[in-house]
C-alpha cells in the first residue's frame, strides 16, 4: 500500500490483475486511502454493530460509578451477609441484585461493570504501549540499520523464541509475595499485567514494522524526498510513517482482544489484577461455586465473551476494509 | 485455404465488481492459422491477457460475464464444459506466463511438474512421463537435463526457468501456444534467446503461437500478424510489416515513437503517449483513445469507431475516425521524426483546433 | 542440511541458557524480601528458615548461586542428575513430581491435538474453497465465537451443561472424574469434555488460519499455471494449493504442542486433571516458588525443543529453506 503518485501505481499494475485497476485505484474519483477504508468498513454491517457495542462498552466502563448508582446497586467491594442464605450460599439474580451476589455477598452486577474498566484499561494501555514500543524499535532498526538493527533484531528473535507468557506467569507469581519485587516497586496487579502484555506483544509489532520499513525506505518516493534535502526526521514522519498506519491499525485490532483474554487468564490464575474487580478473577472464584451459583460464572463470562467477540469482529472488519483483495474473513 | 485454428469473434469479457462493471474485453475478433504467429500488443489494462485467459477458460469466475464466440479447431470453447476445457488446457492449447519463478510451484521439482502435465493428459507411467520431461528440458536447451529435472525452481536462473516453462507447455505437443509477456521479467540478453527458442520450436513442431506483450520490439521479428489493443478493443490489426511500415492508428504511432531507436540522434527526446490508460469501468465517451490522441476532433468524443478495413490494403483493419488520407499524411510526417503537435498543425491546419 | 541443523542446535542451546538466566533473575533476583522465608511456606519456624538458607546456599553471592543453579540443571554436572529444586511446602523434589504428572498432560494434549486437527483442517479447507457461501460464513462465525471465549469459560459452561454431577443434561463425567478413574476407558471418558473444550478454540484458530492461507495461496501464479496445464481441480487445490498453504500450520502446531506439553494450566484447573498445569496452579496459589520455577523451566524447555523440531521439519517441507 505505497503512496507514490496514482499514475505510477496504474502504469505498474500487472495486466493479469484487472481487479487491481478497479479496487480503489481507478481514476473514477480520486479518494484517499482513508476514505476508501472507511467506505468499505461502513458496508460491513456486522463490524459496524460490533463497533457500536465497543463504543457502548467504553461508555459503560467510563461511567461505571454513575450507572451503578442509577441502577441502585451497591458498591463492588461492599460485602454483605444479607444476600447470603442460611448456609452462607449466595443468592441469584433478583430485583435487589440484578446479577446475583458472589460468595462474599458482593453485588455481581456492579462488579461486572467495574470489571469492564479493568479489562478495557489494561488492554488499551497494554496494546498502546506495545505498539508504541514496537513501532519505535522496528522503525529504528529498519531505518538506521547497522549495529542498532542487528541488536534489535536479535532481541526480537530471542523474545519471540521463548514463552514470554510462561515467564510472565512466573514473574507475576514470584512478585505476588507480600514484599513484591525490586524492593516493592513491582507489585501484583495492573502494573505487572501491563508489563507482561507489553513484553509479549512488542516483538511481533517490531518485527513486522521493521520488515515494512526495510522495504519502504528503498522506494522511489523516499529517495525523491531525500534528494530534495529532507532529513531523517522528515522522511520518517512524512514519508514512511503514513504508510505504516494500515499495518499498525491491523495489529492493534488483533492485539486488543488477545490482551483482554491475557489479562483475564492471568487474573483467573490469581496472578493478575487482584484488588479490583476483574472478570477473569470472578470466573476463577466461580469455579468452586459452579453447582450453587451459576450466575457467578455466567455474567462475567458472557461479558468477556461478548467484549472479545466484538473486538474480533471489528478487527476482522478493519482487515477486510484495508485489504479488499486478500482473503476476506467473512 | 484451411480453416483457421483459433477463431475469436466479438469476444466480450465483463466483470461485475463493487465499483462497477469492468469491461476488460469489449468485443474483439481475431483468427490464428496453423503454424502462424499472432502478436497482441497493448499497455497494462488493455485486456490483452484477459482475452487469452478466456480462450483457455481461466476467467470463469462468479462475477464474469462472457459473450461472443471462441472456436478452436472447429470446437466451441466458451460453451464447453469444465471437463472438456480441462482436456484442452495443457494439451491442445498451452500457456506460459510472465514470471517463471512465481509461476512454478516452489515445493516440487521441475521434472515432476513437467511430468505431472504429461500424465494429466496421457496414460503413461511415471517413468515414461519423467523421461518425456527430461527430453523436453533437453529440447529447450537446458544442459544436463536429467540432473536439472531433479532440481527445484529456485535453483534455476531466470532464463532457464522460462525455458523450463516452455518445456512444460510443449510437453504434450499442443497446437497452440499462448505466451503472455514471456520475456518481460528477463534480462535483455536472455530475452532474445527465449524468443529465438520459441521461434525454433514453433517451426519444428508447427505450433501456432500467440505472443502477448507491451513491447512492439518483441513481436517485430516473430509475429506474422499484429493486433494492437487499447481499453479492451483491437484498434489496429495488420501483417507485421504493415504495422511497422504503414500504421494507421494514432495509438500505434505513439507506441512506435516511444521505442528508443539506435539510429535516432542521441539528444532527441522520446515522445511518450500523454495521459494514462482509462478506467475500464468509466470508459471515455466516443473513441476511448480520444483523451490521449494528439489529433482528436470534437466529433471523436461522441462517436465510437468500429474496426474497419483500410481501403486498398487487404488484411489491414483499423478503428479510427480520422479519414484514411489524413492518417496517411500524418504518418508520412511522423515517420520522418516530426513531433505530433507539429504534424497535426501541418496536416490538419485547416481544421479548427479543438483543445 | 547438516550445517542448518547444527546452527539451529547452537541457537537452541543459547536460548536455553538465556531462559535459565531469566528464570534465575525472576525467582532469585527480583523478589524482595527474604528468599528463604518465601520458600518456607506458611508460618515457618525460624529453624526451618535457617535450614533452607543453608541448603539452598542463599547466603552466598548471586553469581555463585547462579553457577550452582546452572550446574543443577545440567545432567552431568552438580552430582544430582537434572535437579529442578525442592519444594519445602510439599517436601518433595520438584522434577520427579513434574514427571509423575506428565502422562496426564500428554494424554490431554494428544487427544486435543488429534481432535482439533481433524476438525480444523477440513473446515479450513472447505471454507477456503467455498468462500462466501453460507457454509463458509457459518463455519467462520462459529470459529470466531470459540476464539473469543476464554477456554475456562467454555469449560465451565460445558460442565454446567453436561457434567453428571452438576449439569443440566448429565451425559459426561464431572470434573473430578479423571482423578477417580481407574481404567483407561474411564480416563478417556473423563477427558472427553476437556478435549472438546481445549480443541474448540484451537480448531477455530487453525480453521481460520488455514482458510486465510489457502485463499491467498489459490491466488498465486503457480495455481494459475497448474490450471493452465489442465490438471483436475481437485489436484490443483490439494497438491498445489493445500500443500503450500499448510506449511505455516506446521510451525504453529509445533509451538502449540510445546505450549500444551508445558501444561494446559487453564483447562487442567477447570477440569481437575492432575497434570503439570494443575501442579503449577496449586503452587501459584501457595506461592511455592521452587515448584513454579520448575514448571516454568520445564515448559520453556519443551517450547524451545518443539520449535527446534519444527524448524528442522520445515527444511524438509519447504525446499527453499535449506540454503
Amino acid at each position: 500500500m505505497s503512496t507514490g503518485t496514482g499514475a505510477s501505481d496504474l502504469l505498474h499494475a500487472e495486466d493479469h490483475g484487472v481487479d487491481e485497476i478497479v479496487a480503489g485505484k481507478a481514476p473514477v474519483a480520486a479518494r484517499s486511502p482513508l476514505q476508501l477504508f472507511w467506505r468499505r468498513f461502513r458496508q460491513d454491517k456486522v463490524a459496524l454493530t460490533a463497533l457500536a457495542f465497543i463504543v457502548l462498552l467504553i461508555v459503560i466502563a467510563t461511567l461505571a460509578p454513575v450507572i451503578r448508582s442509577i441502577a441502585g446497586a451497591p458498591e463492588p467491594s461492599a460485602t454483605s451477609t444479607d444476600a447470603l442464605d442460611d448456609f452462607g450460599l449466595p443468592s441469584g439474580p433478583s430485583s435487589a441484585h440484578l446479577f446475583g451476589v458472589d460468595d462474599l455477598g458482593r453485588d455481581i452486577f456492579s462488579r461486572v461493570l467495574y470489571g469492564a474498566r479493568t479489562s478495557l484499561l489494561v488492554a488499551f494501555i497494554g496494546t498502546g504501549l506495545s505498539v508504541l514500543i514496537g513501532v519505535t524499535a522496528g522503525m529504528i532498526a529498519g531505518y538506521f540499520r547497522g549495529w542498532v538493527d542487528t541488536l534489535i533484531a536479535r532481541v526480537i528473535d530471542i523474545l519471540l523464541a521463548f514463552p514470554v507468557l510462561l515467564l510472565g506467569i512466573g514473574l507475576a507469581s514470584a512478585c505476588s509475595t507480600k514484599d513484591g519485587c525490586l524492593g516493592g516497586t513491582l507489585q501484583p496487579g495492573l502494573t505487572i499485567v501491563i508489563f507482561i502484555i507489553v513484553l509479549s506483544n512488542w516483538p511481533y509489532v517490531a518485527r513486522i514494522i521493521r520488515g515494512q520499513v526495510l522495504s519502504l525506505r528503498e522506494k522511489e518516493f523516499v529517495e525523491a524526498s531525500r534528494s530534495l534535502g529532507a532529513g531523517h526526521g522528515r522522511i520518517i514522519f512524512r514519508e514512511i510513517l503514513p504508510n505504516l498506519v494500515a499495518p499498525i491499525i491491523v495489529y492493534a485490532s488483533l492485539f486488543i482482544p488477545a490482551n483482554i483474554l491475557l489479562e483475564a487468564s492471568l487474573s483467573f490464575l490469581g496472578v493478575g489484577v487482584v484488588d479490583q474487580p476483574s472478570w477473569g478473577q470472578m470466573l476463577s472464584k466461580a469455579t468452586t461455586l459452579l453447582d450453587t451459583a451459576w450466575w457467578y460464572m455466567f455474567f462475567p463470562g458472557m461479558a468477556l465473551l461478548l467484549t472479545v467477540l466484538a473486538f474480533n469482529l471489528v478487527g476482522d472488519g478493519m482487515q477486510d476494509a484495508l485489504n479488499p483483495k486478500s482473503s476476506k474473513s467473512r | 485455404m484451411a480453416a483457421p485454428l483459433l477463431e475469436v469473434e466479438n469476444l466480450q469479457v465483463h466483470f461485475e465488481t463493487e465499483d462497477g462493471l469492468v469491461k476488460a474485453v469489449d468485443g474483439i475478433s481475431y483468427t490464428v492459422d496453423r503454424g502462424q504467429t499472432l502478436g497482441i500488443v497493448g499497455e497494462s489494462g488493455s485486456g490483452k491477457s484477459v482475452s487469452s485467459l478466456t480462450v483457455m477458460g481461466l476467467t470463469r469466475a462468479r462475477n464474469a460475464r462472457i459473450s461472443g464466440t471462441v472456436r478452436f479447431d472447429g470446437k466451441d470453447l466458451l460453451g464447453a464444459s469444465e471437463e472438456d476445457m480441462r482436456q484442452v488446457r495443457g494439451n491442445d492449447i498451452a500457456m506460459i506466463f510472465q514470471d517463471p519463478l512465481s509461476s512454478l510451484h516452489p515445493f516440487y521439482k521441475v521434472g515432476a511438474q513437467i511430468a505431472e502435465g504429461v500424465r494429466a493428459h496421457k496414460d503413461v507411467s511415471k517413468a515414461q512421463a519423467w523421461d518425456r520431461a527430461v527430453e523436453m528440458l533437453s529440447l529447450v536447451g537446458i544442459p544436463e537435463p536429467r540432473k536439472r529435472a531433479d532440481a527445484y525452481p529456485h535453483e534455476f536462473s531466470g532464463g532457464m526457468r522460462q525455458r523450463a516453462m516452455i518445456a512444460m507447455a510443449l510437453a504434450n505437443d499442443p497446437k497452440l501456444l499462448i505466451a503472455d509477456e514471456p520475456t518481460t521479467a528477463l534480462d535483455v540478453t536472455v530475452q532474445a534467446q527465449i524468443l529465438e527458442l520459441i521461434e525454433r520450436l514453433q517451426s519444428e513442431f508447427d505450433t501456432a503461437v500467440v505472443v502477448i506483450t507491451h513491447d512492439l520490439g518483441v513481436v517485430a521479428e516473430m509475429a506474422d500478424e499484429i493486433a494492437v489493443m487499447y481499453a479492451g478493443r483491437i484498434v489496429e490489426k495488420a501483417p507485421t510489416d504493415t504495422i511497422f511500415a504503414a500504421p494507421e492508428h494514432p495509438y500505434t504511432w505513439g507506441l512506435l515513437s516511444s521505442i528508443p531507436r539506435l539510429d535516432a540522434p542521441r539528444d532527441e527526446e522520446l515522445v511518450p503517449i500523454q495521459g494514462r490508460p482509462p478506467s475500464l469501468i468509466n470508459l471515455p465517451g466516443g473513441c476511448s483513445f480520444h483523451p490521449r490522441c494528439p489529433y482528436v476532433r470534437e466529433a471523436h468524443k461522441k462517436v465510437d469507431p468500429k474496426l474497419e478495413p483500410v481501403p486498398g490494403a487487404p488484411g489491414h483493419q483499423v478503428a479510427c475516425l480520422l479519414e484514411a488520407n489524413v492518417r496517411r499524411k500524418l504518418w508520412s510526417e511522423l515517420r520522418t521524426g516530426v513531433k505530433p503537435d507539429a504534424a497535426r498543425s501541418d496536416v490538419m491546419e485547416e481544421e479548427v483546433p479543438s483543445s | 542440511m547438516a550445517a542448518y541443523i547444527a546452527r539451529r542446535l547452537l541457537w537452541v542451546g543459547f536460548l536455553l541458557f538465556v531462559i535459565s538466566v531469566i528464570t534465575f533473575v525472576i525467582f532469585s533476583v527480583l523478589p524482595s524480601g527474604d528468599p528463604a522465608v518465601a520458600r518456607a511456606g506458611r508460618s515457618p519456624s525460624p529453624e526451618l528458615v535457617e535450614v533452607i538458607r543453608t541448603q539452598l546456599g542463599l547466603d552466598k553471592s548471586k553469581p555463585e548461586q547462579f553457577i550452582h543453579y546452572l550446574g543443577d540443571l545440567l545432567p552431568f554436572v552438580g552430582g544430582n542428575g537434572i535437579y529442578f529444586g525442592f519444594s519445602y511446602q510439599n517436601n518433595t523434589d520438584v522434577l520427579p513430581e513434574i514427571l509423575e504428572r506428565l502422562p496426564a498432560t500428554v494424554f490431554l494434549a494428544t487427544g486435543a491435538v488429534v481432535l482439533w486437527l481433524a476438525i480444523g483442517i477440513p473446515v479450513g479447507m472447505l471454507s477456503a474453497v467455498k468462500t462466501g457461501t453460507w457454509m463458509d460464513r457459518l463455519a467462520m462465525g462459529i470459529a470466531l465465537l470459540f476464539i473469543s471465549a476464554p477456554v475456562y469459560f467454555l469449560g465451565l459452561v460445558a460442565l454446567i451443561l453436561f457434567s453428571e454431577d452438576v449439569g443440566r443434561f448429565p451425559i459426561l463425567p464431572g470434573n473430578s472424574a479423571y482423578g477417580e478413574a481407574t481404567s483407561f476407558a474411564g480416563k478417556v471418558e473423563a477427558l472427553i469434555m476437556p478435549w472438546c473444550v481445549l480443541a474448540a478454540a484451537f480448531a477455530a484458530i487453525y480453521a481460520r488460519f488455514l482458510r486465510g492461507n489457502l485463499i491467498d495461496t489459490l491466488q498465486e501464479d503457480y495455481i494459475r499455471t497448474a490450471r493452465a496445464k489442465g490438471l483436475s481441480e481437485r489436484r490443483v487445490i490439494f497438491r498445489h494449493g493445500v500443500r503450500a498453504a499448510i506449511t505455516p500450520i506446521v510451525t504453529l502446531l509445533g509451538l502449540d504442542i510445546g505450549i500444551l506439553l508445558g501444561g494446559a494450566i487453564l483447562t487442567e484447573t477447570v477440569f481437575n486433571i492432575p497434570g503439570i498445569g494443575r501442579y503449577a496452579y496449586n503452587a501459584i496459589n501457595l506461592s511455592d516458588l521452587p515448584v513454579i520455577q520448575g514448571t516454568v523451566l520445564f515448559g520453556a524447555f519443551f517450547i524451545v525443543m518443539m520449535s527446534l523440531i519444527v524448524d528442522i521439519l520445515y527444511a524438509f517441507i519447504d525446499p527453499r529453506v535449506r540454503y
